[in-house]
């Protein structure tokens, strides 16, 4: 069965890499980290489409139009649209390597996000108090769901960002850091085009409803 | 005290049942004896250095395999319990289990066998191979998968826990709601179901993740997709299928906990819920599920039947090609699961066609498998026989499958015996012939010697002979109406169905006890069984060309690939072994953080189930704090020299 080759043929075909280089970790990372960002757009969909199914379902209770104050939402909006921005300069000071400059950009990106998060906390509060809480109806329990598990992972993007800002100062822009940031800000770019979505579907459309 | 232990208390301990008791007390006999041996041969620093801290996927892959193989000792009792009350329970008598435990004892079966045996063991495998099949020397984010390894340990041990400390969920292996909700259901049986599902699934996701990852960028050179061995393929599209699938799980199983825990109306009777989202939803997930567990089954069988009929694949693009279009049809067909919603003629038509379609690409594998042997200088070897025993089996369940497809038929076999017997069709005449054909073609590779042979036929014969026994009665009885999950019966004409059933039970029961005497004969037997060339069948794929067990780096050098047969092309083409010039390789370093990890989400799950908020608060903050600690170590790799490396070559 088996044909041998003449020497000089087996010598022409080359079977390892015998002149290999090291590769750098974390070549696969960026990848690995969209990939990630998929699978969590996943869970947005589910929630969305739960809101989808369930967003018309008030059972007699308080509906989008009586609860969501437009004003408030377009404030919220601005403040997560300009910590995109902010990350955005952010990252180009990073990829000069003026770590100083980063880091500012960077708190003022997480200033901007607790902003976000605290007009969040508002207007929840604000909902639960009038009596239309998760509990409330179904419409309820998908909009806080939706709206809540946005909320909740800008809670950890503010977390990773101080944990960046740490290291960064610690160890400079090295390759790794960069790496790190360049994750965070698909990640928190990601946050951004979500809310688009939210913002669209949950207030804008069912208010026109 | 309810501040302290939250809704824990003696009462969750079952001393009212003999079995438990009785369970318990081996248990814990067995476990004291495996502590003590650990102990008396001092091997708790062997373990935690070699093992649970060791990011080597191949170390991982076997852990993940030795994890699926104790959970099937679980499950299995499982089933002949059940097989024993329905052989029992006519005529009057209510058999052995009282309906509290024997409903537990159907959901922890299901649940176990596909979240914590099937899916193992599937990951397992993949883990071991997939790297040594591309010629890469670890999976892309080696950390991660030692950490995916011990979250899915976590959750079997809740699971696990579950049967010792308050009950497990009485729901069927789904927890539909409203049954699972906390009206129906109000302990803490559904809880450790949601966490413990929660808990594996991070695992899961992450290591969907990371195969994906290492399979796009870590190919060796010359390895285009079309090169690539038929199971790293069917590997691929399954962790494609995980990425995308597992998260509509995640999100669903949260909506569930948000209704028991927050009081919010997902799933509810009441103020706008919609139980059937619920439905939906989960088989958007369990759908594409079975395809995570049968495709890389298939990249098994086709490695075997290759290999041992010393013959190329036949038709290798379309095989590809095959596994691709069952990829993208999972996701068509998930209503199938409950055409009786009411869902109109033609939603379930549509569903129905798609459902159909799926024989297509899925026969045209099995004519590819057959044109493969044909002709071919057939060895049966283990794995072989196992390859003939699933094309043969099946089939049958295949043909099943379409029988359901059809609406009309559908209503009047859905939830029925004859469904139960399908599933199980496919999954043991699929799913789990391919693992151990899988475990008998790759176990040579990872230990350096072969199973015993005569233990692995005996095992062979009594499951396949012992499958049919079992379940070919409950396609008669489902043909008869009989519907799933019953605990007693008044028909006493039926009982003789369910006692063949039983017997069938009885000879797996024995075939499983053979695999484990096979295991213990090898390893007495390891010196005559010893393979010291690494390419003990005469394999055509990158794994057989390395020693067996691989060296820590898998590979002295990247190999360079020129065909899909890549080590076969090799060994056509005279190739000789690189003896110098090697070079220091750099690897990821061992780390205890995955394990620490998991171990706080444990704590955290438990603490969740029994409603201990302080625990749980507690567990976060840990969980928190080791992630963020975890960060901050940027030294996660060493060299292995030039000189090591030419020490272990040259003593291959």
């Amino acid at each position: 069965m088996t044909r041998m080759l003449t020497a000089a043929e087996v010598e022409a075909v080359a079977f390892h890499d015998l002149h290999e280089h090291e590769h750098a970790a974390g070549g696969s990372t960026m990848l690995g980290f969209w990939i990630y960002l998929m699978s969590d757009c996943l869970i947005f969909a589910v929630l969305f489409a739960m809101y989808g199914v369930l967003g018309a379902s008030y059972a007699g209770g308080p509906t989008p139009k009586e609860l969501f104050d437009l004003n408030l939402v377009a404030v919220n909006t601005s403040m997560l649209l300009l910590s995109s921005i902010t990350y955005g300069f952010a990252m180009l000071e990073a990829r000069r390597h003026r770590v100083a400059a980063a880091q500012v950009w960077l708190a003022i990106t997480g200033l901007f996000g607790l902003a976000f998060l605290g007009i969040e906390l508002f207007e929840f509060h604000h909902l639960i108090l009038e009596g239309a809480g998760p509990q409330r109806s179904a419409f309820l329990s998908s909009f806080f769901a939706l709206v809540g598990t946005h909320g909740l992972h800008v809670s950890v993007g503010i977390i990773w960002l101080a944990t960046l800002m740490v290291q960064v100062g610690k160890h400079g822009v090295v390759p790794a850091n960069y790496r790190r940031l360049n994750c965070l800000s698909l990640f928190w770019h990601f946050l951004d085009v979500v809310w688009i979505g939210v913002f669209t579907i949950v207030y804008l459309l069912s208010t026109l409803r | 005290m309810s501040t302290v232990f939250g809704k824990l208390s003696f009462d969750a301990l079952p001393f009212h049942e003999p079995i438990l008791v009785a369970t318990f007390v081996a248990v814990a006999i067995g476990g004291l004896a495996v502590f003590a041996a650990v102990t008396r041969y001092r091997l708790w620093g062997y373990l935690w250095r070699e093992w649970f801290t060791s990011i080597d996927h191949k170390k991982i892959g076997i852990m993940y395999t030795v994890l699926g193989l104790v959970m099937l000792l679980r499950g299995f009792a499982d089933a002949i319990m059940m097989r024993l009350q329905q052989a029992m329970a006519f005529n009057g008598s209510e058999g052995y289990l009282p309906a509290h435990h024997y409903d537990q004892v159907f959901t922890a079966h299901g649940v176990i066998m596909i979240f914590f045996v099937a899916m193992p063991l599937v990951t397992g495998l993949m883990n071991y191979v997939v790297p040594l099949q591309i010629g890469a020397r670890d999976v892309a984010f080696p950390f991660l998968n030692n950490f995916s390894l011990w979250m899915t340990v976590s959750g079997a041990l809740l699971v696990m826990t579950s049967l010792f400390v308050g009950e497990f969920a009485r729901t069927g292996w789904l927890a539909y709601p409203p049954l699972s909700e906390l009206q129906f259901s109000p302990d803490v049986g559904v809880d450790y179901y949601i966490w413990s599902l929660q808990i594996a699934g991070v695992g899961t996701l992450l290591s969907g993740v990371n195969l994906l990852a290492t399979i796009i960028k870590m190919r060796a050179p010359g390895m285009t997709l079309m090169k690539m061995p038929v199971f790293t393929w069917t590997a691929l599209c399954t962790n494609v299928l995980i990425v995308a699938s597992f998260p509509v799980l995640t999100a669903v199983l949260a909506l569930l906990s948000l209704d028991r825990y927050v009081g919010t109306n997902f799933f509810t009777n009441e103020l706008g819920g919609n139980p059937m989202m619920y439905v939906n939803l989960i088989w958007i997930w369990g759908h594409p599920e079975v395809y995570i567990l049968i495709l890389p089954a298939f990249g098994i069988f086709s490695e075997v039947a290759s290999t041992f009929s010393g013959k190329r694949l036949f038709g290798y693009s379309s095989m590809v090609y095959a596994t691709v279009v069952i990829t993208i049809l999972s996701y068509l067909v998930w209503l199938h699961h409950f055409f009786t919603m009411g869902s109109g003629a033609s939603v379930n038509s549509f569903f129905g066609i798609t459902t159909m379609i799926i024989s297509i690409p899925t026969g045209a594998k099995i004519f590819n498998w057959l044109f493969t042997m044909y002709r071919g200088r057939i060895r049966f070897e283990l794995p072989m026989m196992w390859t003939v025993a699933f094309m043969l089996t099946f089939v049958i369940g295949g043909m099943t499958g379409v029988l359901l497809a059809v609406p009309p038929a559908d209503f009047v076999l859905h939830n029925s015996l004859f469904l139960v017997a399908h599933f199980h069709n496919v999954i043991i005449g699929g799913v789990l012939f391919g693992l151990f054909a899988g475990i008998n073609y790759w176990f040579p590779k990872a230990f350096g010697f072969r199973l015993d042979p005569f233990w692995g036929k005996v095992s062979f014969w009594f499951w396949v002979v012992g499958f049919w026994f079992a379940f070919a009665p409950l396609y008669v009885l489902g043909l008869m109406g009989v519907t799933r999950r019953l605990r007693y019966f008044d028909d006493p004409s039926l009982q003789i169905w369910f006692v063949i059933a039983a017997f069938g039970a009885v000879l797996i029961a024995l075939g499983i006890g053979a695999f484990l005497v096979q295991v213990y004969v090898t390893i007495r037997r390891r010196k005559a069984l010893a393979d010291p060339t690494g390419d003990p069948w005469e394999g055509r794929t990158l794994e057989w060309s390395t020693s067996s067990p691989p060296p820590e780096y898998n590979f002295a050098f990247t190999p360079i690939i020129h065909d899909s047969d890549a080590w076969w092309d090799m060994k056509q083409r005279g190739y000789r072994r690189p003896t110098s010039g090697f070079k220091p390789i750099l690897m990821p370093r061992n780390t205890g953080a995955g394990f620490i990890l998991a171990a706080l989400s444990t704590v955290l799950g438990f603490a969740l189930i029994w409603h201990i908020w302080w625990l749980a608060a507690s567990s976060v903050v840990a969980l928190l704090v080791v992630a963020i600690h975890h960060t901050f170590n940027y030294e996660r790799e060493f060299r292995i020299s030039a000189e090591h490396v030419r020490t272990v070559e040259a003593a291959r």
